[in-house]
C-alpha cells in the first residue's frame, strides 16, 4: 500500500502547502504515484483520518490549535513540520511582543471579544516533531528530498551550517561589506542563499543553526560598527519564538 | 416535520478556514451562516516600529497566493508615504511582475480548485486520469507564472527583489527573452482553458443578485496596481479615502472584518473589475470574453471564474507587451534613492481576488507608526452572505447534497483568500 499523506494548516499564509506542491507536471505526477494524498483540504475536498505521514503547515496561535495538533501526533507515524511557522514559530512570532489584550484591542477595538489567540508557538514547543522543512516559504527541492527520504525510512541530509558558506559559494558580496545587516552568519543553510543573491539580505527564516557561532557574531558587530539592536531588528522578524523570553515551549 | 441541517466545517478548495451552517424546516429556511474561523494574525501590530525596508516583506506574508499583491501594495503604500515617483523601466518590471501573480492565481483557482465542482470530482487528483491534457497543460501555465516571477523577483511566493523605489536586482534580458517565447506558446494554452471553461459554463448554476461592484479604475488601462476607486454604482473616490467605501466593522460569526458601501454588500474582484472595465481588455481577452458570452453588467457571482479566465487571456497579452518594450528600451542599472520622511501613504491594488488597500503612517526615521490593511475577501463576505441569504430559499426542494454543494460551490466562486481576511 502506498504511503498515505496528509497536510494540515494551522495559522499562517498557506503559502508553503502550495509551494509544496509547486513541480514540474511529470514531478508532480510522479510524487502522486507514490504516495496517497489523503487529507488536504486547500485540494481536495474528501477527507480521511486514516494517514502516516502528516504535514503541518503554520504556528500554533489557539488552544483549540493545540488539541487538534495533539490528536494528528496520535494519528501520524511521521509528523512532518513543514515551513517557517511550523519550524520556529516563523513571522507570528513577531505578535508575542505584545499583551494579548493589547494586540486584540488595538487591531479589533470593541469587537475584541469576537477573536481568539494566545503566543505563538511552533509545532514542536506542543507535539514530538519528526522532520522539518525550513524556510519562508520551504524551497521545492528541499520537500521533494525530504519527502523522498521519508518514502525510503531515511532520515534527510540537510545542512546545519550557516548561510555564510552557502553565499559564498554563489559568489556573493558580503552584505556586510555592503553595509547592510544580515541573519546569515546564525542562520541554518539550504535556500542557496537566495535573498542575498537576489539583491538583499538574509532575514534569517530557516532559523538558527545548532550550534551559532555567537563569538564570530560580536566580532562582526564589532568590526561592521552595527548595534545589537540594529540586528535584534532583524533577528526578531522570525525568530522571536526562539529567543527564551518569548518561548512557550 | 422536515428538517434540513447542513453544516460544512472548514471548506476545501480555498485558502483559510470558514464553515458553511444551513438550518431549515418545512421547506423554510432559518438560518443560513457564512462563518470564518481563521486564526487572527495582528499584521497591523506586527508591523509596528518596522523600518521601511523590511514591511513589504513582512505584509507579503499576510498571503502565500497573492503575496505579489500584499507586496506591491505595500510598496506604494510606503512610496506614496515618501513621495517617490518609480521610474518606467522599474513601472514595467512592476506590472510585469503583477501578470505574473494574476496568471498564476488564476489557473490555480479556475482549474485546480473550482474545476472540479463540475466534473463532480472531489479535487483535481482523479482528474490526471480522465482529464490528463488538460492537468498538464493546468500545471504548465502555472509553472509558467512561476518561472516568470522567479526570474523578476527571485520567486512568486514572498518576492525578493522588489524594493521601495524600485528593484534590489534586475532580470536579465536573455531569461526575459526565452520566456517571452514560452508566454506566447502559452496563448494556446490560455485559448484551451477558455474552451474548457466553456465546456463547463453549462453547470454554472443560473442565480443572479445584483449588487455593488468596485474596483479600480485607470483612463489608460485595465487596472491592476493603478487609479482610483471606482464603483458601479457610480463615482470615484481617491486613495487615501478609501474608509468612505470599505466602513469595516465585525460581526460575531466572523474573525475577519466586514465592509459595507452604499448598498447591503459590495463585491470586489474580477466580476468587478469586468464590470467597471470589460471595454479596456486587451484584444485577445475581448475575444474570450466574446466566446464565452461574458457582457458587462454581469451580476451571477458564480461567473466570477469565467471573469477570471478573460483576465488570464488578458495578463499574458499583457506580459508578452510589456517584456517586448522592455527589449526594444534595455535595461539598465538604475539608482534607488529613498528619502524617508513623517507621514501617510495608501497603496491600493487589484489582488487576484479584488481590491486590496495597505495604509501605513511613518515617522521621520522611516519607522511605521501605524498600519492598517484592508483585504479584499473582507470586503466580499458580506457579499457571499446576501448571496447565501437569497440564494438558499429558492433552493430547498433540491435534495441535501445538491443544496451543500451550490453553497460551496458559490463560496469557492470568490476565490476566497481567508488567511488574508483575517491577517
Amino acid at each position: 500500500m502506498k504511503p498515505r499523506v496528509a497536510f494540515f494548516d494551522f495559522t499562517g499564509c498557506e503559502g508553503c502547502q502550495l509551494d509544496a506542491l509547486n513541480l514540474e507536471p511529470d514531478e508532480l505526477l510522479g510524487l502522486l504515484g507514490a504516495v496517497d494524498i489523503v487529507n488536504f483540504r486547500e485540494v481536495r475536498t474528501d477527507r480521511s483520518d486514516e494517514y502516516d505521514i502528516a504535514f503541518i503547515e503554520g504556528s500554533i496561535t489557539r488552544e483549540s490549535e493545540i488539541a487538534r495538533l495533539k490528536e494528528i501526533r496520535e494519528r501520524a507515524a511521521v509528523l512532518v513540520a513543514l515551513g517557517a511557522c511550523a519550524c520556529t514559530g516563523g513571522i507570528n512570532c513577531m505578535k508575542n511582543a505584545y499583551e494579548t489584550e493589547e494586540l486584540l484591542k488595538g487591531v479589533y477595538g470593541d469587537c475584541a471579544a469576537y477573536y481568539d489567540t494566545i503566543p505563538t508557538r511552533p509545532a514542536d514547543a506542543v507535539v514530538k516533531v519528526d522532520a522539518y522543512i525550513r524556510g519562508c516559504p520551504p524551497t521545492t527541492t528541499e520537500f521533494v528530498k525530504v519527502v523522498k527520504s521519508l518514502l525510503l525510512g531515511k532520515k534527510a541530509d540537510l545542512p546545519n551550517y550557516p548561510v555564510c558558506t552557502e553565499c559564498r559559494r554563489a559568489g556573493n558580496i558580503c552584505v556586510f561589506q555592503r553595509g547592510g545587516t544580515c541573519i546569515g552568519p546564525v542562520t541554518r543553510a539550504g535556500c542557496d542563499a537566495l535573498c542575498v543573491s537576489a539583491g538583499r539580505f538574509c532575514w534569517g527564516c530557516r532559523g538558527l543553526v545548532d550550534d551559532p557561532n555567537l563569538d564570530s557574531e560580536k566580532d562582526i558587530l564589532a568590526r561592521y560598527g552595527l548595534t545589537i539592536d540594529q540586528i535584534l531588528e532583524h533577528f526578531r522578524i522570525y525568530n522571536s519564538c526562539t529567543e527564551a523570553t518569548q518561548c512557550q515551549k | 416535520m422536515s428538517e434540513i441541517k447542513i453544516k460544512v466545517n472548514q471548506l476545501t478548495r480555498v485558502e483559510g478556514h470558514g464553515n458553511i451552517h444551513l438550518e431549515a424546516t418545512d421547506g423554510k429556511l432559518d438560518r443560513v451562516l457564512w462563518e470564518v474561523t481563521e486564526s487572527p494574525r495582528f499584521f497591523e501590530w506586527m508591523l509596528k516600529n518596522r523600518h521601511y525596508d523590511d514591511v513589504s516583506t513582512i505584509s507579503s506574508r499576510i498571503c502565500g497566493i497573492c503575496s505579489i499583491a500584499h507586496t506591491t501594495a505595500s510598496l506604494q503604500a510606503t512610496e506614496a508615504a515618501f513621495n517617490i515617483k518609480l521610474s518606467e523601466q522599474s513601472w514595467l518590471l512592476r506590472k510585469l511582475l503583477y501578470d505574473a501573480e494574476l496568471l498564476e492565481s488564476h489557473v490555480l483557482h479556475v482549474l485546480f480548485l473550482v474545476a472540479p465542482d463540475f466534473l463532480k470530482a472531489d479535487s483535481v487528483i482523479p482528474l490526471v486520469a480522465t482529464h490528463g491534457d488538460v492537468v498538464v497543460m493546468a500545471v504548465r501555465m502555472k509553472k509558467l507564472a512561476y518561472n516568470l516571477a522567479e526570474i523578476l523577483a527571485g520567486r512568486k511566493t514572498h518576492p525578493i527583489t522588489p524594493v521601495v523605489g524600485g528593484w534590489a536586482k534586475l532580470p536579465d534580458i536573455e531569461a526575459l527573452k526565452a520566456i517571452r517565447e514560452r508566454l506566447d506558446k502559452a496563448v494556446d494554452d490560455a485559448e484551451t482553458m477558455v474552451a474548457v471553461v466553456k465546456s463547463l459554463a453549462p453547470g454554472i448554476p443560473a442565480f443572479d443578485r445584483p449588487t455593488e461592484y468596485i474596483a479600480l479604475k485607470d483612463n489608460r488601462e485595465y487596472a491592476f496596481i493603478t487609479g482610483k476607486i471606482a464603483s458601479t454604482d457610480g463615482g470615484t473616490v481617491n486613495l487615501n479615502d478609501y474608509a468612505k467605501v470599505t466602513n469595516e466593522f465585525c460581526v460575531p460569526q466572523s474573525s475577519s472584518k466586514y465592509a459595507r458601501h452604499k448598498r447591503d454588500s459590495y463585491m470586489v474582484g474580477a466580476l468587478s473589475r469586468f464590470n467597471l472595465n470589460a471595454d479596456q481588455l486587451l484584444p485577445k481577452a475581448k475575444k474570450a470574453a466574446r466566446e464565452l458570452g461574458l457582457k458587462a453588467p454581469v451580476t451571477n457571482p458564480f461567473m466570477i471564474s469565467v471573469a477570471q479566465t478573460v483576465e488570464t487571456m488578458h495578463a499574458l497579452e499583457d506580459a508578452i507587451n510589456i517584456i517586448d518594450k522592455l527589449l526594444a528600451r534595455g535595461i539598465h542599472e538604475e539608482e534607488v534613492k529613498v528619502k524617508p520622511r513623517a507621514g501617510r501613504g495608501v497603496g491600493i491594488v487589484e489582488a487576484p481576488r479584488g481590491m486590496l488597500i495597505h495604509d501605513y503612517t511613518y515617522d521621520d526615521s522611516g519607522h511605521i507608526v501605524s498600519a492598517n490593511c484592508i483585504i479584499p475577501t473582507g470586503q466580499n463576505h458580506l457579499s457571499i452572505q446576501k448571496d447565501f441569504d437569497t440564494l438558499a430559499p429558492t433552493i430547498l426542494d433540491k435534495p441535501e447534497e445538491e443544496i451543500r454543494h451550490t453553497l460551496e460551490m458559490l463560496v469557492r466562486s470568490y476565490d476566497p483568500c481567508i488567511s488574508c481576511s483575517v491577517h
